[in-house]
């Protein structure tokens, strides 16, 4: 992920986190990396919910190709209080809402999509920028002695 | 697949033991847990069964420290050795960037190791990976065990591509954190000479 992109990402998730009155937006990516987030994400557990977040997205996916399905592209979570949206993005990251009273699911359904059109674009101009090889990458600054560092107690 | 956040700074990294069932794959993880700092380490989550056995995945996120301002996170991963967990298996691997094989060196499981190496090969062809091209490293656990081959027979079995291997015995954490610091490193190297660097 370039820094551009990544600064374009984190706003769409802000910008979906007010529309949609969600409580909070995080990106993800299918392995179960966090890639943006937005709201009240302070008392989550983000690591933790976006590797469950993942698998579950997976296990879903796994039993899609069992039904001869396309890939269910979106799962809803009922709580007591907290809802879960979670959408598959250009079936490259995974876009989770978390929201309570203060919003419904038909609202955070509309506000997702629109949000959802705009990553896939963000994620099909990154995945332009790589194979061009343009982008910046802290890799390559990466020796071996910087790798050594790491393991030495 | 690692993932680079330049807005936080990071390097992110999936790690994922492999192996038969009951053979120590979520043991080395625990014993990981235990021996970390708190500030380094997420919360241990284990899907499993009522009677212990992993269901889907144990996972555990570890912060190594910093290369060039940058934190390397690793998300360790262990899969379901069981045979019949299979499609789990398959999606665990999704975004791999590193393997360690967790292979019992008991002479009555040394079939079901053949078996889950074959098995890691072909659920990773499956995916597009080359296990001889991805970071990959040996761990012979349960070697103080009185039906324990040799290592010479471990090694002629599951190790004829010559990759590194360490002898362990997870319960008490020997060879745990050699085998973790070996495959993060391969994976680091990896990644820069993937890039160019």
């Amino acid at each position: 992920m370039f820094p551009e992109e990544q600064r374009q990402i984190s706003s769409v998730c802000q910008r979906l986190h007010r529309d949609a009155n969600a409580k909070a937006v995080l990106l993800i990516g299918r392995d179960g990396q966090p890639i943006a987030e937005a709201g009240e994400v302070g008392e989550i557990d983000v690591t933790s919910l976006s590797s469950l977040t993942a698998g579950n997205v997976a296990a879903t996916g796994g039993i899609s190709k069992i039904l001869r399905e396309k890939d269910f592209t979106s799962q809803f979570h009922e709580g007591e209080k907290t809802h879960v949206h979670i959408t598959l993005v250009a079936g490259r990251a995974i876009l989770v809402v978390l929201f309570d009273e203060r919003s419904s699911l038909g609202l955070v359904r509309l506000r997702v999509r629109k949000a959802a059109e705009e990553m896939a674009r963000l994620f099909e101009q990154v995945a332009k920028k790589a194979a061009s090889g343009t982008g910046p990458s802290i890799l390559n600054e990466i020796t071996d002695a910087d790798i050594d560092k790491l393991f030495n107690d | 697949m690692s993932f680079i956040n330049y807005s936080s700074r990071e390097i992110n990294c999936k790690l994922v033991y492999y192996g038969p069932g009951l053979g120590g794959k979520t043991t080395n993880l625990r014993f990981i847990y235990a021996k970390t700092s708190p500030e380094a380490k997420g919360k241990m989550i284990s899907l499993a069964t009522e009677t212990e056995r992993t269901l889907f995945f144990d996972f555990l996120p570890l912060s190594l420290g910093e290369i060039r301002g940058f934190k390397t996170r690793f998300h360790l991963y262990t899969v379901p050795g069981q045979v019949f967990y299979d499609a789990s298996r398959k999606l665990i691997l999704k975004g791999v960037d590193g393997v360690v094989f967790v292979a019992d060196s008991q002479i009555e499981r040394m079939e079901a190791n053949i078996e889950s190496l074959d098995n890691l090969r072909q659920n990773l062809q499956e995916q597009g990976y080359d296990l001889d091209k991805l970071p990959f490293v040996m761990q012979y656990n349960k070697r103080d065990l009185p039906s324990a081959v040799s290592l010479a027979e471990l090694h002629a079995a599951l190790n004829p591509t010559n990759v590194i291997e360490f002898e362990a015995r997870a319960t008490t954490g020997v060879g745990v954190f050699e085998t973790l610091k070996a495959i993060a490193k391969a994976v680091l190297t990896e990644l820069r000479r993937g890039s160019g660097g």
